[in-house]
C-alpha cells in the first residue's frame, strides 16, 4: 500500500499507517515524508515500511518488530526506546538515535549524531545493534548498558572530521562499542576504556557486518581488513562505591 | 571499635525473666542485631534500626527499645546526627543515602491551614443522608462543552480528551517494584482496584502480575526507559513521565546491580545483576519542546486514549514550568514537595532541596488561572499527605487529587524505620529477600491500604459536608474554606489564604 505524506499533519498520516496495520497490511510505502514525526511509533509485528523522504523526529520509536527502510536521511530520535525490529537509513542519522533501545537494528550508511546510543541495554536474546557507516557526534554510548555500536568512518561526508566525537561512552557500564581504526584515549569519557578485540567480539563484528554490507552493497572483506577499536567499560558497577548508609 | 559504632542510637532491653528463649526474635531481625550466643538472645544495639519487627513478634512481650539516652555532650548545632554523618564520610568518603523524606525540616504548612465549615447562616450537610460527591476526573478539560439538542435529549458535542475517572481524589503514588517487593506492589495494586483509584507502576517496569490491575495502574515513563515496552504502554490506565521526584529533584537513581533479582530483571528488562542506572535527565528531554515531543510520542503510542501526565519535583520556579509542562501538552502534572518519601536517596539532596509542596501546588495553581489554562491539565499534589486534613486542604490549595506513598506504606505494615536502602526490610515492604517477602500477605496488605482509602474517603466527606460543600469538585482550589494560622504575610499571599480571623 503506498500512502502520499506530502503535507499532512503527522497524526493524520500515523492514523492512516496505523488503520492500514490495522487492516493487515504488510507493506507500505511512504511517498513525500516530510518531516513528519513519530512514525512507526509502538507498531509491533511482521511490516515492512519503506520511506522517500525525510521522516521527522522520533521514527521508530518504541517500535517492536517492523522493518523500516528510509532512502534519505533521518531526523532526531529514530529508534528511540525501540524493542525490537530494524530501521535502514540510506542517509544520515542525527541526534540521540537509538537512545534506550533494548533490541532491534539500526543500520545508517552514513553518518550520525549526537547522543546516539545513549542507555542502550541488553536483555536476554535482544541485543540492540547500531551501526553507523559514517562518523559519530560526542557522548556516543553514554551511560550505554547493553548491545553494540559500530562506527566505520567511510562516507564521511565532512572528510576532515574525525571519526569519533568527544566524551564517548561515559559511565558505561555494560555492552561495546567497535571503531574502525584508532582511537585516542582522550575520547573516552570515564567509566570506559579501550581493549582488544577477542575471537568472540570478531566473529559478532564480522556477523553483523555481513549483514549491514548486504543491505548497501558494500564490500565486506575491505572493511574487515583494517584495525577496529573495542571500546568497553571498566566496570559492570561503576557506582558501586559511591553510597554509604547512615 | 570505634567510637561512634560503640555508642548506638538504640537499645535493645530483654527481660531475662520473661524470655522463653523461644528464638523467634533473632529469626525475625533482618538486621542481624540478635544472636544466639551462650544460651541466650544476645543484642548487638549498632545493628539495631529500631524497625520493631521483634517487638511484634515476641510471644512473651519481652523485648523492648529504647533510644540511648545520649552518652554523646549536647549541642545545639552539632547534633548527635551531624556528628554521626561527618563520622560516617569521614570513613567512607562516599554519598550518605537516606531513605523516607525530609527530616532536617519538621514544619508542615498544612497543620497551619484551618478549614472553614457552616454555622447558622448557611446549613451544613449530613453525609449520611445526603450524597456527596468524590468522584474526580483527572485530564484536560474542554474550555466550553456544546450540546446538540435531539428530540428528547442533549447529546454532547464537544469531543472529550481521554480522562482518569477517580472514585475518590486520592491516588497510590509511583513506587517501582525493585525498591518495593512484588507483594507490596501487588497489594497496592488490589487497593486501588478495590477503591476505584490507581497505583504507579514506579519506574522499574511491571512484572507480570500485576497486569491483571493494569486498568488501574499508571505506568510510568523514567530517563531510564526500563521495562518500557508497547505492552507496557498500552496496558496502563494511563502513562506517566517521571521527570523528577520530590525527594531527590534534578538527581538519577540507581538500583544497585545486588537488588536485580531474575524477577526484577525481567520487569525491568535487564540483565540480572547490573547497576540500573536513571540518569538524572531524560536524554530526549533538554527543553520544553522536548518534553512536548515525549508527551505526543507517548499519546502516538497509545493512540490518544490515555492520559499523559507528567511528575516533576516541586523546585523554586516550579509555576513557570508548569506553564511549560501544560503548555506541553500534559494532561496531568503531578507535583512532588520537596518532604516525599523515597526508598534511597542522597541525604544532604533530600533534606536542603525543593520546596514545600503546599506552596508549590497554590502557585501553580494560581499561575495556571492567571493564564487561563487551569482546565486544560489537572495537578497532583504529593509529598507527605498524612490524612484526609491534609488531602483536604491540598484540594483547596488547588489540587484535583493528591497521591500517597508512605501512608499507603504504612498501612502495609511499614515503621519508617528509614532503611529500605539497605533491602533488608522486616515487613516485607522494601526488599526482595524472598524470606522477608513472604511476611507480607498481599491480599491482607490491600485490605489494609483499602481501609485507609475508605476511611478518609468518609472523613472527607464529613470535612466537605461541615463546610456545607456537596462535591469535592467545589472544594477544588477554593481557597476562602482555608484561613492561615501562625503563618507570616509573605506565606499568606503566596498561598492566597487569610489569616485566621479575618
Ligand atoms: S522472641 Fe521474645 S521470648 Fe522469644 S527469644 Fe526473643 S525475647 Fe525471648
Ligand atoms: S519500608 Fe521497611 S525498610 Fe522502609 S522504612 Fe518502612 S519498615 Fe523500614
Amino acid at each position: 500500500m503506498r500512502i502520499v505524506a506530502n503535507y499532512k499533519h503527522y497524526k493524520e498520516l500515523n492514523e492512516e499507517i496505523f488503520q492500514a496495520v490495522q487492516a493487515g497490511v504488510a507493506e507500505l510505502t511512504l511517498e513525500d515524508v516530510n518531516g513528519q514525526r513519530f512514525i512507526a511509533d509502538c507498531l509491533k509485528g511482521k511490516l515492512n515500511i519503506d520511506i522517500y523522504g525525510t521522516p521527522g523526529n522520533d521514527l521508530g520509536m518504541f517500535m517492536d518488530g517492523p522493518t523500516v527502510t528510509v532512502f534519505g536521511n533521518a531526523q532526531d530520535g529514530v529508534g528511540n526506546t525501540m524493542s525490537s525490529g530494524k530501521i535502514i537509513i540510506h542517509g544520515d542519522g542525527r541526534d540521540i538515535l537509538g537512545h534506550s533501545m533494548r533490541g532491534g537494528k539500526i543500520f545508517v550508511r552514513g553518518d550520525v549524531g549526537y547522543r546516539v546510543g545513549i542507555h542502550m541495554k541488553t536483555y536476554k536474546s535482544n541485543v540492540p545493534i547500531i551501526v553507523a557507516g559514517g562518523r559519530a557526534g560526542d557522548f556516543l554510548g553514554e551511560y550505554m548498558a547493553g548491545g553494540m555500536i559500530i562506527v566505520l568512518g567511510i562516507h564521511n561526508r565532512a572528510k576532515k572530521a574525525e571519526i569519533l566525537g568527544d566524551w564517548i561512552a561515559t559511565g558505561q557500564h555494560g555492552g561495546a562499542i567497535y571503531v574502525r581504526g584508532n582511537v585516542d584515549d582522550s575520547k573516552l569519557g570515564n567509566g570506559a576504556s579501550q581493549f582488544p578485540l577477542t575471537s568472540d567480539d570478531e566473529i559478532a563484528v564480522k556477523k553483523v557486518l555481513k549483514e549491514y554490507c548486504h543491505v548497501f552493497g558494500l564490500d565486506l572483506e575491505s572493511l574487515l581488513d583494517s584495525e577496529f577499536t573495542k571500546i568497553a567499560p571498566l566496570s559492570h558497577r561503576p557506582y558501586a562505591a559511591l553510597y554509604t548508609c547512615e | 571499635m570505634e567510637m561512634y559504632s560503640s555508642v548506638p542510637e538504640f537499645r535493645v532491653i530483654i527481660d531475662r525473666q520473661a524470655c522463653r528463649l523461644c528464638k523467634r526474635c533473632i529469626e525475625n531481625c533482618s538486621f542481624g542485631a540478635l544472636e544466639w550466643r551462650d544460651n541466650k538472645v544476645k543484642a548487638f544495639d549498632d545493628r539495631c534500626v529500631a524497625c520493631q519487627r521483634c517487638v511484634s513478634m515476641c510471644p512473651e512481650d519481652a523485648i523492648a527499645l529504647r533510644r540511648t539516652p545520649s552518652a554523646m555532650s549536647a549541642h545545639p548545632i552539632w547534633t548527635e546526627n551531624a556528628r554521626r554523618d561527618v563520622f560516617t564520610q569521614s570513613r567512607t568518603g562516599a554519598i550518605l543515602l537516606a531513605s523516607t523524606g525530609n527530616e532536617l525540616h519538621e514544619r508542615v504548612i498544612f497543620d497551619n491551614l484551618l478549614l472553614d465549615a457552616c454555622q447558622v447562616t448557611n446549613p451544613a450537610i449530613d453525609p449520611l443522608r445526603e450524597p456527596i460527591e468524590l468522584r474526580t476526573y483527572i485530564g484536560r478539560k474542554p474550555r466550553f462543552v456544546e450540546l446538540e439538542e435531539l428530540d428528547d435529549s442533549l447529546k454532547l458535542k464537544t469531543e472529550l480528551s481521554p480522562a482518569l475517572r477517580l472514585e475518590i481524589p486520592i491516588m497510590i503514588a509511583q513506587m517501582s517494584y525493585g525498591a518495593i517487593s512484588l507483594e507490596a506492589h501487588e497489594a497496592l495494586a488490589r487497593a486501588a482496584v478495590m477503591r476505584g483509584t490507581t497505583m504507579g507502576s514506579g519506574e522499574g517496569g511491571l512484572h507480570k502480575k500485576l497486569y491483571p490491575y493494569a486498568d488501574h495502574i499508571i505506568v510510568q515513563v523514567a530517563s531510564g526507559r526500563f521495562g518500557v515496552h508497547p505492552a507496557y504502554l498500552e496496558a496502563g490506565a494511563a502513562v506517566e513521565i517521571k521527570i523528577g521526584q520530590g525527594a531527590k529533584p534534578g538527581i538519577g537513581g540507581h538500583l544497585p546491580g545486588t537488588k536485580i533479582t531474575e524477577e526484577i530483571s525481567e520487569a525491568r528488562m535487564i540483565p540480572v545483576g547490573a547497576d540500573a542506572i536513571s540518569p538524572a535527565p531524560h536524554h530526549d528531554i533538554y527543553s520544553i519542546e522536548d518534553l512536548a515531543q515525549l508527551v505526543n510520542s507517548l499519546k502516538e503510542a497509545t493512540r490518544y486514549k490515555k492520559p499523559v501526565l507528567v511528575k516533576i519535583a516541586a523546585v523554586h520556579n516550579v509555576a513557570a514550568i508548569s506553564s511549560g509542562i501544560c503548555r506541553a501538552g500534559a494532561d496531568a502534572i503531578v507535583i512532588d514537595g520537596f518532604r516525599a518519601g523515597t526508598g534511597a536517596t542522597p541525604k544532604v539532596i533530600r533534606d536542603n532541596v525543593g520546596i514545600p509542596i503546599e506552596l508549590a501546588l497554590a502557585s501553580v495553581d494560581q499561575r495556571l488561572r492567571e493564564e487561563g489554562i487551569r482546565n486544560e491539565t489537572s495537578i497532583i499534589a504529593s509529598g507527605t499527605i498524612r490524612n484526609s486534613g491534609d488531602v483536604a486542604k491540598a484540594i483547596a490549595l488547588g489540587a484535583d487529587a493528591v497521591k500517597i506513598g508512605t501512608a499507603a506504606l504504612i498501612a502495609l505494615g511499614c515503621t519508617v524505620c528509614k532503611r529500605c536502602y539497605t533491602g533488608k526490610c522486616a515487613w516485607g515492604i522494601a526488599t526482595q529477600d524472598p524470606r522477608l517477602r513472604s511476611r507480607l500477605d498481599p491480599v491482607e496488605g490491600a485490605q489494609h491500604v483499602s481501609n485507609l482509602l475508605l476511611a478518609w474517603s468518609i472523613e472527607l466527606k464529613e470535612i466537605l459536608g461541615a463546610a456545607g460543600i456537596n462535591s469535592i469538585e467545589s472544594l477544588r482550589g477554593n481557597r476562602d474554606r482555608l484561613r492561615g494560622y501562625g503563618l507570616d504575610h509573605t506565606m499568606l499571599e503566596i498561598l492566597g489564604v487569610q489569616p485566621a480571623g479575618s
